[in-house]
């Protein structure tokens, strides 16, 4: 079974913090593998750092066969800038907030990066983008800005706007967090169908325990920097096997 | 007489009429100065902000350290040095040039930190929204950075063109004949000074003014969540 992700001995450090220590982690792909953990326990990190918003300092990271660093890799990232975007060409990321470009119409939102990345035709980025909010439900909102939006349909906008770039590996970083209680369920909606592409595959941080047992293949709880207990979500929720994993659990499902 | 307008000194409102023409021609030297003077402090205001935020140290060093050096030196010194000094350097600049010139360069130190603090606005998640979509540094200025900062700027760089406007009679000492000079000549050959130079006042408040009621329109008239791209 081949690894998408590939985490080998990760060492990240915020100055004298070290967020991840010696970490590994793999992902096959088409995985969909969930995230779970306190706050400050590292899972964003991974996300934030297999997107390249974040460099790590040592250890080796792989994506899709591609290594992170660079052998005479200069900066922060220790990479050229055009091996960054070699990375960033197989995962996409959706964010806590959204981030859609105010200043943009929902379809531009989603066609700019096809056409300014890619170099896709207009039209045919169009046609593709309004696929995509066809699927997301979203097809009559393709000429208003965002901010006419309510979170939940700026949420799904931004799932689109990620799928135009075809990822191979996509990131949800709490997608559901900002939103509403009555506006979560429609962009799970929109997830779990996502869930069901069987080559796409899916990193989720998630404080939504039932939709996490539900669409995962394998949850992962983070502690510290390190992954404290992972597996196959029925027997993680059931049958927790770490002190720790059980009284993070009950702290957030009785909670 | 100058520029064959002869004037009339029967009354104060006869002389002021009739320097009218003279001080038009003045006027428009001075709008030539503050339109290429802004225009340069437009455009290399955003060249310096840009080269600050460089990933090279040095260059944002040096950058920072020119503006501040710029910023923080009068007007009047600067355009000295470039009227009096360059030449030494076989730089030899016409007079409106050098004029246009210091300006430029004082309100370019200003424009810049406008920028900056334009470019610093825009919301984390936009840049990491713009990288997680691979677009490039350039791209992500052009299409997410710049549109969304105009909005927010344009006040700022508005009241730098007004107070632009009204620093161009400085250059008449440097022998721009903009309309302060013109006045001032006139002056010294009718031994009156009163007249000119209010007249000279009078024609600079309605100017800053209306410039100031466009600057607010402007501003009004521009979203505030950015310049909309289809």
């Amino acid at each position: 079974m081949t690894s998408i992700i590939r985490f080998q001995n990760v060492t990240k450090r915020f100055g004298a913090l070290t967020v991840l220590d010696n970490f590994n982690f793999d992902v096959r792909q088409g995985e969909k593998v969930t995230l779970i953990g306190p706050s400050g326990s590292g899972k964003s990190t991974v996300l934030r750092i297999l997107m390249t918003l974040e460099p790590f300092q040592e250890g080796q990271l792989e994506l899709a066969g591609i290594g992170y660093h660079e052998s005479h890799g200069r900066g922060d990232f220790k990479a050229s800038d055009r091996h960054l975007h070699k990375i960033r060409s197989n995962v996409g990321m959706v964010f806590q907030s959204f981030n859609l470009f105010p200043h943009m119409t929902v379809l531009r939102n989603i066609v700019e990066a096809p056409v300014a990345v890619l170099k896709m035709k207009r039209e045919e980025a169009e046609s593709r983008a309004v696929e995509l909010l066809r699927m997301v439900g979203l097809l009559d909102k393709k000429d208003q800005y965002p901010s006419q939006l309510s979170g939940g349909q700026q949420q799904r906008v931004a799932i689109a706007r990620a799928l135009a770039m075809r990822p191979r590996v996509l990131l949800f970083d709490e997608p559901t967090s900002a939103l509403d209680p009555q506006l979560v369920g429609e962009v799970l909606g929109v997830i779990r169908n996502l869930a069901q592409e069987h080559d796409l595959t899916m990193l989720l941080v998630t404080h939504e325990m039932r939709f996490a047992r539900e669409v995962s293949d394998r949850v992962c709880f983070f502690d510290k920097g390190r992954i404290v207990e992972q597996g196959e979500p029925d027997r993680f929720f059931t049958n927790p096997e770490q002190p720790r994993t059980r009284e993070f659990l009950s702290s957030v499902l009785n909670g | 007489m100058m520029y064959g307008y002869e004037w009339d000194t029967s009354s104060a409102l006869a002389f002021a009429l009739s320097i009218l023409p003279i001080l038009g021609i003045g006027l428009l030297v001075t709008l030539q100065a503050a339109a290429v003077g802004y225009a340069i402090a437009l455009v290399l205001g955003l060249v310096l902000a840009l080269l600050r935020r460089s990933r090279y140290k040095a260059i944002s060093w040096t950058v920072a350290c020119f503006t501040e050096f710029v910023r923080d030196t009068p007007l009047l010194v600067q355009l000295f040095f470039l009227y009096y000094v360059l030449p030494d350097f076989g730089i030899v600049l016409p007079a409106f040039m050098t004029g246009a010139l210091a300006l430029g360069l004082q309100y370019s130190a200003y424009t810049s930190e406008v920028y900056r603090g334009g470019i610093n606005a825009i919301q984390r998640g936009q840049w990491e929204a713009a990288t997680a979509l691979n677009l490039t540094r350039l791209q992500t200025y052009r299409d997410i950075v710049v549109p969304q900062m105009i909005p927010r700027i344009v006040p700022a760089l508005g009241n730098y063109l007004v107070s632009m406007l009204k620093e161009t009679p400085v250059l008449s000492v440097v022998t721009v004949l903009d309309m302060l000079a013109l006045a001032n000549m006139i002056g010294e050959r009718t031994f009156d000074y009163l007249v000119p130079l209010s007249m000279v006042g009078l024609i600079f408040l309605p100017m800053v003014l209306i410039c100031s009621a466009l600057i607010h329109l402007v501003e009004r008239a521009l979203p505030k969540s950015g310049i909309p791209l289809r």
